[in-house]
C-alpha cells in the first residue's frame, strides 16, 4: 500500500467519519485516495475553517476531530485552530502535507517547518520520514489526542512518503513508555478529601471543562446534591451542571454572576473539578478565596498548584475520582446556613439588564433560550456576544455550549457550529455572533450552503468591536480607537451565498425571527440591530479581586 | 537558586527542541545542558541545570517536562544524595616561570596539562560545582585565553 492508502485505512480503523480540509500541492496523493474513500469530506473555504470545524465537531460529539491541509500556507492557516484546540484540551488530529523529504530544509516552494511552528501548541506532533512508521504514528496520534488531558496532535507527511510503498501493518496496541496518564485518584488523597468535605461549613463545587471531557456530569450532580454544595462553572464548564438546577450559580469570574463570585470568595472549601484557576476566573490571585481550603481534581498534574495553592491535589480522571469520592463520603457537611447566604446573594445581585423598547442583546439570548427550551447547541464567537451567551442562556446538558475559552479566538463560532451540526445532525445549532467576529470566517457560508449544513447564525450587530469598545469606554476615556465597524449588508450577503437572511430592528420582531430562522430549511443569518453601546455586566476590572465587580444597573 | 534535573528522553529528532522550547516559552533560564546517548541507543540522557526562583517554579518545570510525550523519566537532584561533575578545558598562559605554580594548582583539582605549544597550554580539569568555581578563580591569574565547559553531569546513588 502507498502512504496515502495507509493513512486512509488508519483513519477508517480509528472510526473517523467526517474530515474537514482543503487540498493543495503536497497532499495530492492523499486527496486522490480520499476522493472515493467513503468519508464525509467537507471542503471548507479556508483551512482555519477546517480546523475550527474539526474542533467544534469534537466538542459536540466527544470524538476526535480530523482536519487536513497542504504544506506551507495550508498548514500555517491551521495554526490558530490548532492553538485554539490546545488551549481548551480538545482532541484533534491535524494532518498536513510536507515537501518531499529530500527538499525539507531547502526553503522549497510552500515549505514551512510545521512541526517546529506547532510544537508549543500541540500535545504532540510527528514528522513522518519513513512510510513504514506511518501506521504506528497515526495510531499513536489518535491515542495521544484522545487520552489523558486531550489535545491536538499534528502529523506532517511529506508527499514522497505519501507515495512510497510498504506493507500495511496495523498496530493493535499502543504503548508509549513516556506517556501513562493517571486515571484513578490516590486512595489516600480521596480519604483526606472526603474528610475535608465532611467538615466543611461553606463548600462550593467549581467545575470546568474537564467534567465535560470526562463525562463526569452525573457524578458531579450526585456529589452536589449529596453534600448540598452550590456549583459554579467556568466558561468551559457550562453545561457540566444543569443551569436551571437550584444549586447552580452559573459562571464565575470576570463576567460571572455576582452570586457565584461572592460564593467562591467566601467559601471555606473549594472542590475544583477539571478546572485550572485561570486568570479570568481568579482575578487578583492574592485576594482570591483566602479563607478556603482547596481540593483540586485534575487529570493534568501540571494544572494543579500552578496558580492557586492546593491543599489536597488529586490527579485522575474526573469521572473516576468523583466516583471514588462518592463512595468515601459518609458524613455530609451541614451547610444549610451557607446555602441561605448564597441564596441571599442570588436574590440581591441577580443578572439583569435594562428592559425598555430597545433590542438588548440579553433579551435576544433569553428569547433564544425560551424558544429552544435549552435544547440546542450554542456556539459563540468571542467578545460581548460570548459573555452574553454565557450569562443569558441556560445550558442543561454537557456539550451544548461550544466556545473558544483559553485562546479567545474571534471567528471560531461559525465554523465550530458547522462541525457541531455535522456531528449532531438532529440538533438545532446556533452561532451567537458579533458583527466583528462573524466576518473573520464568513467565507464558510459557502461550505454550509454547499453541504446543506443548516446552522443558524444570530448576529448581535452593534456596529462595534463591542468588548474592546467597552474597555475603551470604561478604562480609556471613551476613546474609541478603531473599534467602529463598517459592515456589509448581512442579509444580502447571506442571500448571495444561497443562504437565508433576515434583519431585525424592532424588539417585538426578535422572537418571531428566531422561530422563523428555525423553520427555514437552510443556513440562516439573522442580523439583530442591537443597542450599540450595551455593556456586559457584571464586570471585574482586570487585576481586581473578583468580588469587586462593576454592575451596570447599580 | 540553581537546580539540577536529569531527563531520560526518547532519542528522536526534535526532542531537544521540545525541551528547550518548554523552558523558553515559560521564561525559565537554562544554566547548562548536556545531552548524550545511553547504553540503549533509543534513549538519551539530559542533565539540565536551571535557575528556579522558588519551589513552585521548580515543580512546574518538573511537571511540564513529565507532560512531554518523549520524556520517559524526570529526576530532580535537589533533595537527593548525588554526585555531580563537570569537565573544563582551558587555554592558559604557560610561561616557564609559572609552570610549577600552575601544575601545583591543577594537582589540587584533578587537572592536568594535556597539550602545550610555546607559551600556551590546554588544560583539563574535572570537579564538582565548587571545585570548578575555585579552580577558575585561580586560573584567571594565569590569563585564560579560551574556556569551554561541558555543563554539569549528575548521578544519584
Amino acid at each position: 500500500m502507498t502512504g496515502a492508502q495507509i493513512l486512509i485505512e488508519c483513519l477508517k480503523r480509528e472510526g473517523v467519519e467526517v474530515i474537514f480540509g482543503y487540498p493543495g500541492g503536497q497532499v495530492l496523493p492523499i486527496f486522490d485516495k480520499l476522493c472515493d474513500a467513503g468519508f464525509n469530506f467537507i471542503l471548507t473555504r479556508h483551512e482555519q475553517g477546517a480546523a475550527h470545524a474539526a474542533d467544534g465537531f469534537s466538542r459536540a460529539t466527544g470524538k476526535v476531530g480530523v482536519c487536513i491541509a497542504t504544506s506551507g500556507p495550508g498548514a500555517t492557516n491551521l495554526v490558530t485552530g490548532i492553538a485554539n484546540a490546545y488551549m481548551d484540551s480538545i482532541p484533534m488530529v491535524a494532518i498536513t502535507g510536507q515537501v518531499k523529504t529530500f527538499l525539507i530544509g531547502n526553503d522549497a516552494f510552500q515549505e514551512a517547518d510545521v512541526t517546529g511552528i506547532t510544537r508549543p501548541i500541540t500535545k504532540h506532533n510527528f514528522l513522518v520520514k519513513d512510510v513504514r512508521e506511518l501506521a504506528r504514528i497515526v495510531r499513536e496520534a489518535f491515542f495521544i489526542a484522545s487520552s489523558g488531558r486531550p489535545g491536538p496532535v499534528l502529523i506532517d507527511i511529506p508527499s514522497d512518503v505519501q507515495l512510497a510503498d510498504t506493507e500495511f501493518i496495523w498496530p493493535e496496541e499502543v504503548t508509549i513508555r513516556g506517556y501513562n496518564p493517571t486515571l484513578f485518584g490516590h486512595p489516600g488523597q480521596i480519604k483526606k478529601a472526603a474528610k475535608l468535605i465532611s467538615q466543611a461549613k461553606k463548600p462550593i463545587l467549581y467545575a470546568g471543562g474537564g467534567v465535560i471531557t470526562s463525562g463526569a456530569h452525573h457524578e458531579l450532580r450526585e456529589l452536589a446534591e449529596r453534600i448540598k454544595a452550590p456549583v459554579t462553572m467556568t466558561m468551559m464548564g457550562l453545561g457540566a451542571f444543569d443551569g436551571t438546577h437550584e444549586l447552580s450559580l452559573g459562571m464565575l469570574g470576570m463576567h460571572g454572576t455576582a452570586y457565584a463570585n461572592h460564593a467562591i470568595m467566601n467559601a471555606d472549601l473549594i472542590i475544583a473539578v477539571g478546572a485550572r484557576f485561570d486568570d479570568r476566573v481568579t482575578g487578583r490571585l492574592d485576594a482570591f478565596a483566602r479563607g478556603a481550603k482547596v481540593i483540586h481534581i485534575d487529570i493534568d498534574p501540571a494544572s494543579i498548584s500552578k496558580n492557586v495553592n492546593v491543599d489536597i491535589p488529586i490527579v485522575g480522571d474526573a469521572k473516576n475520582v468523583l466516583g471514588q469520592l462518592l463512595e468515601e463520603i459518609k458524613n455530609k457537611p451541614d451547610a444549610s446556613d451557607w446555602l441561605k447566604t448564597v441564596e441571599e446573594w442570588r436574590s440581591r445581585h441577580p443578572l439583569r439588564y435594562k428592559e425598555d423598547g430597545k433590542i438588548r442583546p440579553q433579551f435576544v439570548i433569553e428569547q433564544l433560550y425560551e424558544v429552544t427550551k435549552g435544547n440546542a447547541i450554542i456556539t459563540t464567537e468571542v467578545g460581548q456576544n460570548q459573555m452574553w451567551a454565557c450569562q443569558w442562556y441556560k445550558y442543561l446538558h454537557p456539550r451544548s455550549f461550544i466556545s473558544s475559552g483559553g485562546l479567545g479566538t474571534m471567528g471560531f463560532g461559525f465554523p465550530a457550529a458547522m462541525g457541531a451540526k455535522l456531528g449532531c445532525p438532529e440538533s438545532l445549532v446556533f452561532d451567537i455572533a458579533g458583527d466583528g467576529s462573524i466576518q473573520m470566517n464568513i467565507q464558510e457560508l459557502a461550505t454550509c450552503v454547499c453541504n446543506k449544513i443548516k446552522v443558524k447564525v444570530l448576529i448581535l450587530n452593534n456596529g462595534y468591536l463591542g468588548m474592546v469598545r467597552q474597555w475603551q469606554e470604561l478604562f480609556y476615556k471613551k476613546r474609541y480607537s478603531f473599534t467602529t465597524l463598517y459592515n456589509p449588508d448581512f442579509v444580502k450577503l447571506a442571500e448571495s451565498y444561497g443562504a437565508a437572511g433576515m434583519r431585525v430592528t424592532k424588539k417585538e420582531e426578535v422572537r418571531p425571527a428566531i422561530e422563523k430562522a428555525i423553520a427555514i430549511d437552510n443556513t440562516v443569518f439573522v442580523d439583530f440591530h442591537i443597542e450599540p453601546e450595551e455593556n456586559v455586566y457584571p464586570m471585574v476590572p482586570a487585576g481586581e479581586a473578583i468580588d469587586k465587580m462593576i454592575s451596570g444597573l447599580a | 537558586m540553581r537546580h539540577t534535573i536529569s531527563v531520560l528522553v526518547e532519542n528522536k529528532f526534535g526532542v531537544l527542541a521540545r525541551i528547550a522550547g518548554l523552558f523558553s516559552a515559560r521564561g525559565y533560564n537554562i544554566a547548562s545542558l548536556s545531552v548524550s546517548e545511553t547504553l540503549d541507543p533509543g534513549v538519551s540522557y539530559m542533565t539540565i541545570v536551571v535557575e528556579a526562583e522558588d519551589e513552585k517554579t521548580l515543580e512546574q518545570i518538573n511537571k511540564q517536562l513529565n507532560k512531554l510525550i518523549d520524556v520517559i523519566t524526570v529526576t530532580d537532584f535537589t533533595k537527593k544524595e548525588h554526585v555531580d561533575r563537570e569537565l573544563v578545558l582551558a587555554k592558559v598562559n604557560y610561561s616557564f616561570k609559572d609552570k610549577a605554580k600552575l601544575e601545583n594548582i591543577l594537582g589540587k583539582y584533578i587537572g592536568k596539562v594535556i597539550q602545550h605549544k610555546g607559551d600556551t597550554a590546554i588544560i583539563e580539569a574535572v570537579g564538582d560545582q565548587k571545585q570548578i568555581k575555585d579552580l577558575l578563580s585561580e586560573l584567571v591569574k594565569f590569563g585564560v585565553k579560551e574556556l569551554v565547559r561541558t555543563g554539569r553531569l549528575a548521578m544519584t546513588y
